[in-house]
């Protein structure tokens, strides 16, 4: 097999600010499927394709941004290996136990330079999409609610200490650098893209003084219609779009950027190509960041680089 | 039936109704280049302090908006509903769009 280690983005955890307001905004207008509420009172979604109990997680605070971020591992094997790598880089970690979050095993959190939570666990309840194991049928009822994206596919995230971040995701975690944006000097990075998998990034961080900070989670869409449809359904409902529908230059993703109710920004995203960890790296120009962020219009839209949660 | 704020900045006025935020309002100027932000009181950007005036608020940041701010009226522009007149002025990552919008781009 050759998909180990790390497999994919499993769930974030995202802070709102009235929770039936955005529970309501994410089941019906972004069409994510509730799948459970807990004693604390969070919310658990999963997109409709996905297998596992939850994805997207949302909690009531008087903030909004992001609690953590996490990533689904191939086993306990993998896990205990990953845990012990971590600590062995230099990095403390956690132990959140197994019904900590509604169907989801052990979890080793820990903290980046960054200022972000991350979390790596093996183990969640596979619930299925609704659709049989037998002869399914390619989509159901629930592919039709509201946006209905078919799965987490990334965040971004904007905080200090971007090449120390970078080390840890390749040289402990496994990830490969996708594409990068260059310092105006061009001595180093402003924005990252890293990938664990087949796909142009799990996640991507850009340098921000500020620690912790939410860009973006992003829900994969199956096609450029589905990204159009998705900024009707905005539109429709109000929803304030923040950069979109257009194309990235960086990863050529095809994007909307808009905000939930709390001010926490998320993608309706699709596209991109099919990078392999043995590709170099793809490099953009500080000048050219504007042609990363939205190529046809060439524009780096100011909210990009200040809006974050 | 609107009511009138005034950015006092600028000695600006528009027209804002009690169910548009004041940062709805301040968007329908058409300033060139200001930052709409989120519009849903998570990023801070649309700071503003009510100097005088009634209104009405929806939940807030706390990164954004301390305790001595709302003691102060320093508050996130698109959560605050006018019930009266306003007067206010634009502080935050705003400011600079507000106050020069002949400076952007
Ligand atoms: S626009 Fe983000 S807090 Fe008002
Ligand atoms: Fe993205």
């Amino acid at each position: 097999m050759a998909l180990t280690g790390v497999l994919r983005p499993g769930h974030a955890q995202v802070r709102v600010l009235d929770l039936e307001e955005s529970v309501r905004f994410y089941r019906d207008v972004l069409g994510l499927v509730e799948t459970g509420r807990d004693a604390e009172g969070r919310v658990y979604f999963k997109c409709w394709d996905e297998r596992d109990h939850n994805s997207y997680v949302i909690r009531q605070a008087d903030r909004a941004g992001l609690d953590f971020f996490g990533f689904k591992v191939l086993d306990k094997a993998t896990l205990d290996k990953l845990d012990a790598d971590l600590q062995a880089y230099g990095l403390a970690t956690e132990l959140i136990p197994a019904g900590e979050m509604l169907e989801t095993g052990e979890r080793v959190r820990f903290t980046l330079p960054s200022g972000h939570v991350m979390e790596l666990y093996a183990d969640k309840t596979c619930i299925g999409n609704g659709l049989t194991e037998v002869n399914p049928a390619p989509w159901g009822p629930q592919r039709e609610h509201g946006i209905a994206p078919v799965r987490l596919d990334h965040a971004l995230l904007y905080g200090p200490n971007v090449a120390e971040v970078q080390k840890i995701f390749t040289e402990v975690l496994g990830f490969y650098l996708v594409e990068r944006v260059l310092t105006p000097d061009g001595d180093g990075n402003v924005a990252i893209w890293l990938s664990c998998s087949h796909k142009v990034h799990d996640i991507a961080f850009a340098e921000y003084p500020e620690p912790g900070k939410l860009h973006h989670c992003s829900f994969l869409m199956e096609s450029w219609e589905q990204v159009l449809r998705a900024g009707d359904i905005m539109s429709m409902n109000l929803v304030p779009v923040d950069i979109g529908p257009t194309r990235h230059g960086v990863t050529r993703g095809c994007t909307i950027y808009a905000w939930d109710p709390s001010g926490n920004r998320f993608e309706t995203f699709m596209g991109g190509y099919q990078p392999y960890p043995d590709y170099g790296p793809l490099t953009w120009t500080f000048d050219n960041f504007g042609q990363g962020l939205d190529y046809p219009q060439r524009k780096l839209h100011e909210t990009f680089l200040t809006v974050v949660s | 039936m609107t009511h009138t704020v005034r950015i006092e900045d600028t000695g600006v006025s528009y027209a804002c109704a009690p169910r548009e935020s004041l940062l709805e309002g301040l968007n329908r100027l058409g300033l060139r280049g200001i930052p709409t932000g989120c519009h849903g009181g998570g990023c801070g950007v649309c700071k503003i302090e009510v100097l005088a005036g009634e209104f009405q608020t929806r939940a807030m940041s706390r990164d954004h908006v301390s305790d001595d701010d709302v003691a102060h009226h320093r508050l996130l522009a698109c959560r605050v509903y006018p019930a009266s007149d306003l007067s206010l002025k634009v502080i935050g990552k705003l400011q600079r769009k507000v106050c020069n919008p002949a400076s952007v781009r």
